[in-house]
């Protein structure tokens, strides 16, 4: 029983908390979800440079041939800084189906970014069987809504009735529909696709369940990473903010409320480093850890800012202020693949039927 | 990070499953579970028995009656005794508060004479800190000791202790210093309970049990060097007892939960008195995944705050909020265990579902918030000295 990060991964984590506050504090992300493109996107090449690209892949296939755990961290502290890049679209939703595909070295030399399109109208979750249709000359056609970062992506990987498919956007630049998204720091769009060209892909829809693991262990971690912030925000304000000639961190009103930031946010934590290791060490417990943890780590989440919002009374509630692009990806997390009753589901279906 | 047993902690997981099974009464598990407590006779012969094994104080050091093991076997002993819902050890108060107490100031003497039969449950610890003026605020502690020679004279009273009623000994915080400031002026005596002059009436709580009691002192003579630290050490010496309480208490507070979402599973799995199967009912089935979902951050959240136990040799922060979870915890899901039983719910006894065992774990909930630390007192200590808020008084 160790529940410790390696050295390794803590030099990881320092490493990565320092980029993003030097070159990522909240003010340039602010600045950046305000502009068209959303996005630094001469941010890659650091992002490529700092290795995350390649944290999970065998060292046999130009990786770092380190696990799924480092890229937790990485997820964290991205989710903590609110890093508006396609890192988690990449790494965790594309990422996995490219196995084996020519499009995975581009990928990894943060030569090209990538997604994953999923969702339908009807046919929202990963799982879910799509109607999106390949023709025998392998071009797409059919609608997939709510793909994230699709404006930032270079390739997207569709889920397609004959498996999995890769169009790439560049070359495709009609088909991508950009949607006003509330959370303007991973923004989604609809892909229309109308005998679109396409790759097909080495991986089955098989590897959707590995996604699916992943995508929600990932979101867990930036969730927490999330949750943090908006802590240390309240905690912060709490601290020095005065009425009544006192810190209102000293009124009992104000300091138990964060005191309930502070639990949930920590267990969020435990559960959502107990996912990441089931799923980097393909442990049996992973589906149950990462429904668990998905579904937790969420809703923290939303408690923390929200209990963060209300501990910085009038300037929480500003556009100016930062919280409510934390608030607004905490929201877009919890509904991914289902909020937390859809998680609660599996975790119900495997103790009582 | 890795949560699998080592090897070594594999086959130490086998050889007490198959002690367990062995050890325990013939039949047990089966049917409805025991209501309330167990007999004191029972739980010490139980006890004593573990203890022979080898199974209890595991992870103190050999020199007085321990393993010296690491801390994951005693976490392992715990998740197994909850998977069979063993009983406790009678001496929680020993092992939880006064042992690691008497380990870290206790002198070589006290050491020898009280370590052992504590662990065998030979001798019963009870706590003296509650009284009737200074509940939270622990330091305002108003029983007095006055030094008559060699002998502490102690004069008052203490409330909430349970085990009181069948303890041999009790840690007692007293004022022997009224002159020095509120903290300053407070020591700790290791009290025999069988001295002249101790009265022990017991308390009921809401379910009716006489679980907890009053301590009355009048005119009781105990050994002047009966006491942990010297005259004025009180307060830093109560701390110990508490940190311990509050720290390494995460394994046992995460097998009694453990034991109690599975019965609470078991309970959905069986047809109510209204005919209908609560498991099928999708509100209560969320609340029953929502009650897992629960156990398993205080189980992992206890890892983490274990981990920097063992790595730096002191608990983690995280664990400040190991028993604030539990006990919200514990109360929710007692609360879901009654409402399925629909308008039986406010069946007890016999004729109630399980022998009224849900009605006994739910009113018994009620005092989880509030013993061993309110919660109200455990957000400000999140808030003070975890998060970094400024003091609240």
């Amino acid at each position: 029983m160790d529940f410790a990060f390696s050295a390794d991964q803590q030099a990881l984590r320092a490493v990565a908390r320092d980029f993003l506050a030097n070159e990522f504090p909240i003010g340039r992300v602010a600045e950046l979800a305000e502009s068209e493109a959303g996005w630094d996107p001469g941010s890659w090449k650091q992002i490529h440079d700092l290795g995350w690209l390649s944290l999970s892949v065998p060292e046999d296939d130009g990786g770092a041939g380190m696990g799924f755990l480092e890229e937790a961290v990485v997820f964290e502290e991205t989710g903590r800084a609110l890093y508006p890049g396609p890192v988690f679209s990449t790494l965790a939703l594309a990422r996995p189906a490219l196995a084996d595909s020519e499009l995975l070295a581009p990928v990894l030399s943060g030569q090209a970014t990538a997604t994953l399109a999923w969702a339908e109208d009807g046919a929202l979750g990963l799982l879910d069987s799509p109607r999106v249709h390949a023709d025998s000359a392998g071009r797409l056609t059919g609608t997939k809504r709510y793909v994230p970062d699709l404006a930032l992506a270079d390739f997207a990987v569709v889920v397609a009735d004959t498996g999995l498919h890769a169009v790439d956007l560049r070359e495709n630049p009609g088909a991508v529909l950009p949607r006003p998204t509330l959370d303007r720091t991973r923004r989604l769009g609809d892909l229309v696709l109308d005998e679109t060209p396409a790759r097909h892909l080495p991986a089955g829809r098989e590897v959707l369940d590995e996604v699916r693991l992943r995508s929600m262990a990932a979101l867990a971690c930036e969730a927490v990473g999330v949750g943090s912030s908006a802590l240390d925000l309240a905690s912060g304000y709490a601290r020095t903010r005065e009425q009544f000639g006192r810190p209102i961190g000293s009124y009992q009103g104000v300091s138990h409320r964060i005191a309930n930031i502070y639990l949930a946010v920590e267990l969020a934590r435990s559960l959502a480093y107990w996912a990441a290791w089931a799923v980097s060490a393909g442990d049996a417990s992973a589906p149950l850890a990462v429904a668990a943890a998905k579904s937790e780590a969420a809703e923290a989440a939303v408690f923390a800012c929200e209990n963060a919002i209300q501990a910085l009374g009038g300037i929480g509630f500003t556009y100016d202020h930062p919280l409510h692009r934390f608030y607004k990806r905490a929201q877009g997390i919890d509904v991914f693949e289902g909020t937390g009753a859809a998680q609660r589901a599996e975790i119900a279906a495997a103790l009582l039927d | 990070m890795d949560f699998r047993d080592t090897p070594d902690e594999a086959t130490f997981r086998a050889e007490l499953r198959t002690w367990l099974r062995d050890n325990l009464p013939p039949g047990w598990g089966s049917g409805p579970p025991h209501v309330g407590r167990y007999e004191a006779e029972f739980s010490r012969a139980w006890s004593k028995k573990v203890y022979e094994a080898g199974y209890v104080g595991m992870t103190w050091p050999q020199e007085y009656g321990g393993r010296g093991l690491p801390y994951p076997y005693q976490g392992i002993y715990l998740e197994e005794a909850a998977r069979v819902a063993a009983p406790h050890h009678l001496g929680v108060i020993g092992l939880g508060m006064a042992g690691p107490t008497i380990i870290a100031w206790g002198t070589a003497e006290q050491k020898a004479r009280f370590l052992r039969p504590l662990l065998a449950a030979e001798e019963i610890w009870c706590q003296g800190f509650s009284e009737p003026g200074s509940g939270s605020d622990l330091a305002g502690a108003r029983t007095t000791a006055v030094l008559d020679g060699d002998t502490w004279i102690v004069n008052g009273q203490k409330v909430w202790s349970s085990y009181a009623h069948i303890a041999d000994w009790c840690i007692l915080v007293v004022r022997t210093d009224p002159e020095a400031g509120k903290h300053a002026g407070l020591s700790y005596l290791l009290v025999d309970m069988h001295s002249p002059g101790v009265e022990v009436r017991p308390l009921r709580h809401m379910t009716g049990d006489p679980e907890f009691n009053e301590i009355f002192f009048t005119d009781v003579r105990v050994p002047r060097h009966s006491m942990l630290g010297q005259p004025g050490d009180g307060w830093r010496v109560a701390m110990t007892t508490l940190l311990h309480e509050r720290g390494t208490l995460g394994f046992a507070l995460t097998a009694g939960l453990e034991n109690a979402v599975n019965k609470l599973v078991g309970l959905a799995r069986e047809t109510a008195p209204d005919g209908r199967r609560p498991a099928d009912d999708p509100l209560v089935r969320d609340a029953i995944a929502r009650q897992w979902v629960e156990l398993q951050a205080l189980r992992y959240t206890n890892y983490r705050s274990l981990t920097t136990l063992i790595k730096h040799g002191v608990p983690g922060p995280e664990g400040s909020i190991a028993k604030l979870h539990w006990s919200e915890s514990n109360q929710r899901l007692t609360k879901l265990a009654l409402s399925v039983q629909g308008l039986a719910a406010q069946l007890d006894g016999a004729g109630g579902v399980w022998n009224g065992y849900w009605q006994y774990q739910q009113l018994r909930s009620r005092g989880n918030t509030i013993e061993a630390g309110t919660s109200e007192i455990l957000r400000n200590i999140v808030a003070e000295r975890v998060v970094g808020l400024p003091r609240s008084r």
